[in-house]
């Protein structure tokens, strides 16, 4: 049941959220505010966390492919262009008005909390508001379904 | 530096990258989170099952964490539900015109050593101080 690998992860990554703290926004929100009482945490859960993912998939590229699908989906795209530096800029602008970003968003839907859920479904209003906006300009980026984009 | 917790931070770092590897030598799969969940939106994507099967993974640790003596407090959010759905619809508009958030760019990416991702991090972290700079210490909120 490869369907049982992806879970895994899910909960592995859900795991790591938690204990880390990320997915109080209080501490996101402490490590952004670095003229405030600044909190390091956030630094320090990314470096641990690339400590673990740089040699992790060199590791991956060495091999033809997963070990339960057909092929890597490695992103394609290696261009620093306009829309992912205005669109960084809007997700940061977001990201610091309430301290989430989209996996401790996810995870903290099981706290049935009814700020998040406003977060969450406005959130995915703002991905089918952006896909449509894309889809509806003719030869724009139109062949770019959110499978190929980088994460 | 009184909230500085680094051994769980490290913890959980070291957690979230393993993820992120593991999810990459099974399945092919890069952990952008925001991908992942637009993918789910998509009508026309035809893969959602590991999707689903990796977000009901995430949404499930809080629930598990309570069953074995560590619930999670609801997170705390802004008193302004204006601020909250703006803040949702900036998040969801931003990560899928910048291809990203803070795992897919912010671990994946600068993981994979993409100079697109550490460009995209360097730009979201910057606007996310400013923002809290301004909130915080201009508007006093």
């Amino acid at each position: 049941m490869w369907i049982v690998a992806p879970l895994i992860c899910g909960l592995i990554f859900g795991t790591g959220l938690l204990v880390s703290g990320m997915v109080q926004p209080a501490k996101v929100l402490g490590f952004l505010d670095i003229f405030g009482a600044w909190d390091p945490s956030l630094a320090v859960v990314m470096a641990a966390a690339l400590a673990v993912a740089t040699p992790g998939f060199m590791l991956a590229r060495q091999r033809a492919g997963p070990v339960l699908a057909g092929r890597y989906f490695w992103p394609g795209k290696s261009d620093i262009d306009m829309p992912l530096l205005l669109g960084a800029g809007l997700f940061g602008v977001g990201w610091g008005l309430v301290g989430l970003c989209p996996g401790p968003a996810l995870e903290s839907v099981a706290t049935l909390s009814p700020g998040v859920i406003v977060f969450v479904a406005t959130m995915a209003g703002g991905m089918i508001l952006h896909d449509r906006w894309q889809s509806s300009r003719p030869a724009v980026r139109h062949d770019e379904p959110a499978r190929v984009a980088d994460g | 530096m009184a909230n500085f917790t680094p051994v769980s931070a490290a913890i959980g770092g070291a957690l979230i990258g393993l993820s992120a590897v593991l999810l990459m030598l099974l399945t092919g799969r890069i952990a952008g989170i925001s991908g992942i969940f637009a993918g789910l939106l998509d009508v026309r994507s035809d893969d959602k099952g590991w999707r689903i099967a990796f977000i009901a993974g995430l949404m499930l640790v809080p629930v598990v964490a309570g069953w074995i003596g560590f619930g999670m407090a609801a997170p705390k959010l802004p008193a302004n539900w204006i601020v909250i759905a703006m803040a949702g619809l900036l998040v969801g508009f931003g990560t899928r015109l910048g291809g990203g958030c803070t795992s897919g760019h912010g671990i994946c990416g600068i993981g994979r050593l993409s100079a697109r991702s550490i460009a995209a991090t360097v730009v979201f972290m910057a606007t996310a101080i400013v923002t809290v700079a301004i909130t915080r210490h201009v508007l006093g909120g």
